[in-house]
């Protein structure tokens, strides 16, 4: 069977502006909306394209947090993900414990390709799917925009800051997915009911043998400074005017 | 003493500039030593630079032809050996840090902090999270940290009159043949690199065309400003996607940012906001860009870009 595995995490949907809250505690996530990670949705959609072209026969989806990201993994299911397993955890794991978890769903699955999220965009890390890769010997291939799967290899195209790069990486491999790979298709309603049926695993961390690291604790949150307030100008001759004594022009 | 190992970033013979500001990142650590590891086929200039670099005590050069064109895979586990003995590890908010640091943390079994924008003490650091909506500070207890420096936020190291010694050094991790560099497509340009430029002129969806977006080389020119874009522009292929700015494109902190044409989402502010003077000019008044400029001109693009280039071609008078 020529599997896909994708990472799929819940985050604060990217449209709510996120507020700190007052005792710094942490930022507000109560009664905000949760919504699979944007890159993890781009994620869910190569692999069904993939699947589409003929490129594997299953995708499954996969995340790691609390018992309602069911909704999340539903969501998946609905999309088109043929299963999915939820690794239940009440504490919020670290990157490392989240690569850690996927390099035993991997063993366990033995997918060709691990597809995950350029970065979750809670915390904006950017890190697990090049841990996976590390800890399971495998290629990386970080920020694509193009795949390509071929009999045992995958050619990608990779967005760096020089432009687009394109790799050559042997399978199993671990890819993580920038905006422009696709657009998420959208969910339709009878493909919600179906997916209701479709089988989802629970497994309790633990089970996994996985333990938490609490090696980076986070002690204080605080908003970002606020610029001074703006000028406005009229023109195009008062903006040279205002750059000029401003010693910018 | 805090042994911090800094990796350097650099492409055709050059150092980059976002090594000289993880540098001076590493040098705000209490009583850091600080070395600076280069990766490169032939890399005696790049080190060469390195080494003048105002408080770098050391340089490691590891040649290898194979590091022609740096794949995270292949220079993870030279990396990481290096890495014995450092308390801390860093490299760039860089595509290039950003893929082969966490690689890096995994074989190390050390923990990874993204993006530092402040240091408070050897364990305790600040970073941006949500987008720059929140800023967190965290502790850390580990023997080792790797860390990614979010170059926008630290002044380049100086380059001084002295130079550190380079040492060759040869790491004895078996390099794997499973990833394998095919090519890099990137637009030449003369213009001034976007993240190290004093300043940037911008445009977003306004611009409605290839074409348009044109007009914005023009203000660029006279300027001497690099140009940048919003994700809408780079989506709809007016731009380059190396010109995107934001959450999850380059962040920089120029002299002064010019936006035209560009609505402010929080994802494309907290690339650009460290800007020292930010310029917003966009026909709808309401635009939230208009929260985070100095300088607001609420007009047409192309009309004022016209006017820009008059103005701006002729010196004050
Ligand atoms: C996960 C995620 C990550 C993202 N990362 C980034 C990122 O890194 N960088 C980024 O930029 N975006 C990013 N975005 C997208 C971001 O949310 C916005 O959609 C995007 O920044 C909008 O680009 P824009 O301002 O060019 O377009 P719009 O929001 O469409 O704004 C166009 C503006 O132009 C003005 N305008 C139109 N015509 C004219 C005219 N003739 N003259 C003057 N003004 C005119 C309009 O009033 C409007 O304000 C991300 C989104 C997501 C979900
Ligand atoms: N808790 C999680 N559950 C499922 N996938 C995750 C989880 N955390 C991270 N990932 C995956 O790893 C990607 C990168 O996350 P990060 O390294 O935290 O920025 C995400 O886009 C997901 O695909």
């Amino acid at each position: 069977m020529k599997r896909i595995l994708v990472g799929i995490k819940r985050v604060v949907d990217y449209n709510v502006r996120v507020r700190v809250k007052p005792d710094g505690s942490g930022v507000i996530t109560e009664g905000v909306k949760l919504s699979i990670n944007p890159f993890d949705e781009i994620a869910v959609e190569e692999a069904l394209r993939q699947k589409e072209k003929g490129a594997c026969d299953e995708v499954v989806v996969a995340s790691i947090g609390p018992a309602d990201c069911q909704t999340q993994l539903r969501t998946a299911l609905a999309m088109g993900a043929d299963r999915a397993i939820l690794v239940e955890t009440a504490a919020a794991l670290p990157p490392l414990s989240v690569a850690r978890v996927f390099l035993r769903l991997a063993e366990k699955e033995t997918p060709l390709l691990v597809v995950l999220g350029k970065q979750a965009v809670d915390e904006d890390n950017s890190q697990t799917a090049q841990m996976l890769a590390a800890l399971w010997a495998r290629p990386q291939a970080t920020f694509i925009s193009k795949l390509e799967i071929g009999a045992d290899l995958a050619r990608v195209t990779r967005e760096v800051d020089a432009g687009l790069e394109m790799l050559e990486v042997d399978l199993p491999a671990v890819i993580s997915t920038d905006l422009r790979l696709n657009e998420p298709r959208y969910v339709k309603l009878p493909e919600i009911m179906k997916a209701k049926k479709k089988p989802l695993e629970v497994l309790p961390l633990d089970s996994l043998g996985i333990a938490g690291d609490l090696r980076v604790r986070a002690v204080n949150y605080a908003p970002p400074s606020q610029r001074p307030k703006g000028v406005r100008v009229a023109d195009a001759a008062e903006l040279v005017a205002a750059l000029r004594s401003r010693g910018v022009l | 003493m805090t042994q911090v190992l800094v990796v350097a970033e650099h492409g055709q013979g050059k150092l980059s500039q976002s090594t000289a500001r993880a540098v001076s990142c590493a040098l705000q650590l209490p009583d850091a030593a600080v070395s600076v590891a280069v990766f490169a086929a032939e890399g005696a200039a790049v080190a060469a630079q390195a080494a003048r670099l105002t408080g770098v005590q050391r340089v490691v050069l590891v040649e290898d032809a194979r590091h022609a064109h740096p794949l995270a895979a292949l220079i993870a586990p030279q990396l990481a050996e290096l890495a014995a003995g450092a308390s801390h590890v860093l490299g760039q908010s860089s595509t290039f840090g950003r893929d082969l640091m966490p690689r890096v943390a995994a074989l190390l079994d050390a923990p990874q902090l993204s993006d530092i924008a402040a240091v408070e003490s050897a364990k305790r650091f600040r970073r941006p999270i949500y987008a720059g909506n929140a800023i967190v500070t965290v502790e850390v207890d580990a023997p080792q940290l790797v860390a990614t420096v979010r170059v926008a936020s630290f002044q380049p190291a100086a380059v001084g009159e002295g130079a550190a010694p380079i040492e060759a050094a040869k790491p004895l991790a078996v390099l794997p043949t499973h990833t394998r560099f095919v090519s890099l497509s990137t637009s030449q340009s003369d213009r001034p690199e976007l993240q190290s430029a004093a300043r940037v002129v911008s445009g977003g969806r306004a611009f409605a065309s290839a074409e348009n977006f044109q007009k914005l080389y023009k203000l660029a020119d006279l300027l001497g400003a690099a140009v940048g874009a919003s994700r809408a522009a780079v989506d709809a292929g007016f731009a380059p996607n190396e010109l995107q700015l934001g959450q999850t494109g380059k962040i920089i902190a120029p002299e002064l940012y010019m936006a035209f044409g560009i609505s402010g989402a929080i994802q494309h502010l907290t690339g650009i906001k460290d800007a020292r003077t930010i310029v917003a000019v966009n026909k709808d008044s309401e635009a939230p860009i208009f929260e985070v400029a100095d300088i607001g001109l609420v007009g047409d693009v192309f009309a004022v870009l016209a006017e820009l280039e008059r103005l701006v071609g002729t010196p004050p008078g």
